[in-house]
């Protein structure tokens, strides 16, 4: 390989380093107006009047926008008035956008809007969104629109409900003669990208609507609120520059919708939002919370026979991808394992909490945490060593996944490669458990992960390549910069097709969306995969344009000539060549005359044989290839306060082929930092009456500097025949065996099952002492 | 809240050695001017409370938080943001070892390790975490962070880019 593979500088780095990159907060103008939201303080309330005289008298203030005569929005069912006029249904709901002059004054406008309340009862749990005297947040679910593949309930919680049905439950049941069951639960928590979401919209003269904004979706956005307000998407622009985090949450279509109501009130002036810390925590979408039932039945050699699954996913007030991440947890609804009879509803509940976005691993962690801490307990009852269980059960090529997808060697990644090499470099051998003395343990817990991504199975991405008169390509795509490098990978694959200067190949950061190619969103792991591939058909391009004006010159057939090295060669003389960037812009002789022109390189993608589920029994097949992997961690507990230190964390990742080392570890270990720092301390605290405690970084607080343990990143290489170069999504993965790993440590410290997430030592305690 | 009305003065702030002048409102935060009438867009709002770090600065080689400071409170003192750098060790640093990914928490932490640096060039593990932990980063791990600093201590990066 050329470039493939190493751990080249990151195109962004110097602006990143330097200050000089641009997030769209960092965008302003004098004649900019800033729009202020005013929200509910309560979690379920009828709005029974808004008083906007007093916020509409102050100088300054531009317009006080309530929610009548509003399309409903939702991604996949359209249930949630993008400002709230009857009924809030979760603290942080938008009420009224002030826009002002000034965020000063827009922060005042939005302080005089006053609004009376009459609170009505909650629903604080999934678990209690199902009972049936639950409060009906919903009367209305059975005339929202959807689109295919939703399957709401009316009369019910229940916006859409996964059917698995794979091989026979009552075989599966009656051939297991161990049978273990788990119950699950932890809340809704958040992204917390450091950059809080901003949008700022203008509509122009001739009508031609643009959207600012900080997401991994501007090309969603289009489609969304062309949609939402009847609009043809080509009156609607979308511009992001680079995105300061995102992890799943700037995936969702919110805050731009909101922007272009304020700026329609406005006559088209440009109007800015930017969210508060608090609003980004509670009015935009969060992370997904669960309650899950796990019955796992297996011979007494520890061969798996059966899952019976029960998933209740806390999808909060509104729908909109709450029932896509419902889904994609019955996709993969178990571990990684060979299982023939599957059994597994999973449900998305509406309930009076913050509603959900994507969150990095898109449901599998969470999934994850419940399978594989049972797979513990089974080992448990078993008396298996857990890391041979799962190798017994592990899933290989000629195996069904839960949809009943046939895999093959390309399309699963290697198991049993990632579980040895994991007890390796765990030294899982030394023993699970060390008794340090003195009340302090040393525990170690594993879990495997897979992963395949469920995005629509018509998302496409395309690329294009321009050339400049130096020979240098400009690379452009619709993948978002949020952090990931991919712009860097794609201009690796470029340079290693071309074998041509990585340097020389600039790449546009920002993605606008009437001149760059569609990247249907930057999520799921599938940048490098279909964007990959949209380059390197892109590179074949302009390789054929290149060829054809370098064939009259050099006198010879296009398939005699080879391209590469900045140019074109004749394959058994390369010395018969021509610079590349002496027919870039054509060619032209001697006495004037051109052939050819600017050569630009087209290419694109979609990926093939994606199908949506069946209803009744959930076949289909929603993504093109499982990555796979095992990961551990290794901690120290304190047996008198149950505070304990994360040691040593661990993940092996069959990533198919690395691109940029660098990049590659460095997305693993930061998804490995994110899923412990979700798994050990991130929640949303709600009070009795469904009100965050905690909506800020004092009492909501992430992993900090110090905190962290040592990382150890390995890689196995099983290509996936379809990818570019052979890799495999590997963005999320790391994150996903985390929740469970650190939990199934500390159970096996504490001799007790920890089945709730945050693990803080208040839980550890109280689990120990019965208590929960 | 700050009353909108207020009477705005003017000032002059010494920043990144040069002196600007500025009209502010005395209840403006220094990360406000900074971004809303400078155009220095390097420190970032991330919680306008004081605890993400993402809008550090330097104020006379001390390390500060530029959203719970009031730009007034910085007359008379030298201003340094992450524009005042220009090929640091510690910026090449955060490049060689990747210390970042989105790069939104970056010029804090940058600012914070240039303070740091300036006062302790030879801390100890415990001083850096001490430093660093009034900082949030969400996408690396920290390792990458702790690597790049600990190799300008180590005087394994110089102030020329590699």
């Amino acid at each position: 390989m050329y470039i493939i593979g190493k751990g080249i500088t990151r195109k962004d780095a110097f602006e990143k380093v330097t200050g000089q990159a641009k997030y769209t907060a960092d965008f302003e103008t004098n004649e900019m107006l800033h729009a202020r939201l005013v929200i509910s303080p309560y979690a379920h309330a009828l709005i029974k009047n808004i008083d906007m005289s007093e916020a509409e008298k102050i100088p300054g203030v531009r317009a006080v926008i309530t929610g009548q005569n509003l399309p409903l929005t939702g991604e996949e069912l359209q249930d949630r008035p993008p400002i709230a006029t009857d009924r809030v249904r979760y603290q942080g709901e938008v009420i009224s956008i002030v826009v002002a002059d000034n965020p000063y004054l827009a922060e005042q406008g939005a302080q005089a809007v006053n609004v009376q309340y009459e609170p009505l009862p909650v629903v604080n749990s999934p678990s209690e969104a199902l009972k049936p005297d639950a409060p009906l947040l919903h009367p209305k679910l059975g005339e929202y629109k959807k689109i295919q593949g939703v399957y709401p309930e009316p009369g019910t919680n229940i916006a859409t409900r996964t059917k698995i049905r794979k091989g026979n439950w009552e075989k599966g049941c009656a051939e297991s003669e161990v049978i273990v069951e788990e119950h699950f639960a932890f809340r809704p928590s958040d992204h917390a990208a450091m950059e809080t979401r901003c949008s700022f919209a203008q509509i122009h003269p001739n009508g031609m609507i643009e959207i600012s904004s900080s997401s991994q979706a501007p090309f969603m956005i289009k489609r969304l609120i062309g949609q939402y307000f009847g609009i043809s998407t080509g009156k609607i622009r979308v511009n992001t520059p680079l995105v300061g985090g995102a992890y799943g949450g700037k995936a969702s279509t919110q805050l731009e919708i909101l922007a272009y109501i304020a700026t329609k009130e406005v006559n088209g002036r440009l109007v800015k939002i930017l969210n508060t810390r608090e609003e980004d925590m509670l009015t935009s979408p969060g992370h997904i919370g669960l309650e899950a039932r796990v019955k796992l039945g297996s011979t007494k050699e520890g061969l798996l026979k059966v899952a019976e699954l029960t998933y209740l996913w806390d999808g909060g007030a509104y729908s909109d991808k709450s029932i896509d991440l419902s889904r994609a947890g019955a996709v993969d609804c178990t571990g990684p394992y060979h299982i023939e009879n599957i059994w597994c509803d999973s449900l998305c509940m509406y309930t009076n909490h913050p509603y959900a976005a994507p969150f990095r691993g898109f449901s599998h962690s969470e999934v994850h945490f419940a399978f594989e801490r049972t797979m513990d307990v089974l080992a448990q009852k078993l008396n298996i060593d857990p890391l041979e269980l799962r190798n017994k059960n592990a899933i290989l090529p000629g195996h069904t996944t839960p949809t009943q997808v046939l895999l093959n060697s390309s399309t699963v990644g290697n198991l049993p490669k990632c579980i040895s090499k994991l007890k390796e470099l765990i030294n899982w051998q030394e023993g699970q458990i060390k008794d340090l003395g003195n009340h302090r343990v040393r525990a170690k817990g594993i879990s495997c992960i897979w992963k395949t991504s469920t995005i629509d199975p018509n998302a496409t991405s395309a690329v294009i390549l321009i050339f400049n008169p130096d020979g240098s390509i400009n690379l452009i795509s619709g993948v978002i910069e949020i952090g990931t490098a991919t712009k860097t990978i794609l201009a690796q694959m470029l340079a290693e097709r071309l074998k041509m200067d990585v340097n020389d190949i600039h790449v546009q950061m920002e993605v606008d969306t009437l001149s760059t190619p569609e990247h249907w969103k930057t999520v799921a792991s599938r940048g490098t995969y279909m964007a990959g591939r949209a380059v390197l058909a892109a590179a074949e391009d302009i390789i054929r344009q290149l060829k054809n004006i370098a064939s009259f010159i050099l006198r010879a057939r296009e398939d005699d000539l080879e391209v590469g090295y900045g140019k074109v060669y004749v394959r058994d003389d390369p010395k018969t060549s021509i610079l590349i960037k002496d027919i870039a812009y054509g060619y032209t002789f001697p006495n004037g005359n051109t052939i050819g022109s600017q050569i630009i390189g087209r290419g694109n993608f979609v990926i093939r044989g994606m199908t949506y589920l069946d209803k009744e029994t959930g076949a289909g097949r929603p993504g093109p290839e499982w990555t796979v992997g095992a990961e551990g961690v290794e901690i120290e507990l304190d047996l008198r306060t149950y505070t304990y230190k994360v040691l040593k964390a661990v993940a092996v990742i069959d990533i198919g082929k690395v691109f940029n080392e660098k990049t590659a570890i460095g997305q693993v270990k930061g998804a490995m930092s994110m899923g412990l720092s979700f798994a050990a301390r991130e929640t949303f605290w709600f009070d009795d009456h469904g009100s965050v405690l905690n909506p800020q970084l004092r009492t909501y607080r992430p992993i900090r500097f110090g905190e962290h343990p040592k990382y150890v990143v390995a890689f196995v290489e099983t290509p996936e025949i379809d990818a570019p170069y052979g890799g495999r999504g590997v963005g999320e993965h790391g994150l996903i065996g985390m929740p469970a790993a650190l939990a199934n440590s500390l159970s096996t410290a504490l001799s007790v099952n920890v089945n709730y997430l945050p693990l803080i030592p208040e839980l550890l305690w109280k689990i120990k002492r019965g208590e929960k | 809240m700050p009353n909108p009305s207020a009477k705005k003065i003017s000032v002059s702030l010494n920043i990144n050695g040069e002196m600007r002048q500025v009209e502010i409102r005395p209840i403006d935060t220094l990360l406000y001017v900074l971004r809303h009438h400078l155009s220095l867009t390097g420190a970032k709002p991330g919680c306008l409370n004081g605890d993400c770090g993402a809008c550090s600065v330097m104020v006379n080689d001390n390390v500060y938080k530029s959203c719970i400071m009031l730009a007034i409170e910085s007359v008379g003192s030298a201003i340094t943001t992450v524009e005042g750098l220009k090929d640091s060790p510690i910026q090449n640093a955060f490049v060689k070892h990747f210390a970042f990914q989105c790069g939104y928490c970056t010029p804090g932490f940058i600012m914070n390790c240039q303070a740091l640096l300036l006062k302790h060039p030879h801390p100890t593990y415990e001083v850096v975490k001490e430093w660093l932990s009034s900082n949030i980063c969400r996408c690396t791990c920290y390792q990458e962070i702790e690597e790049a600093i600990f190799s300008v201590v180590e005087g394994r990066v110089g102030g020329t880019s590699e």
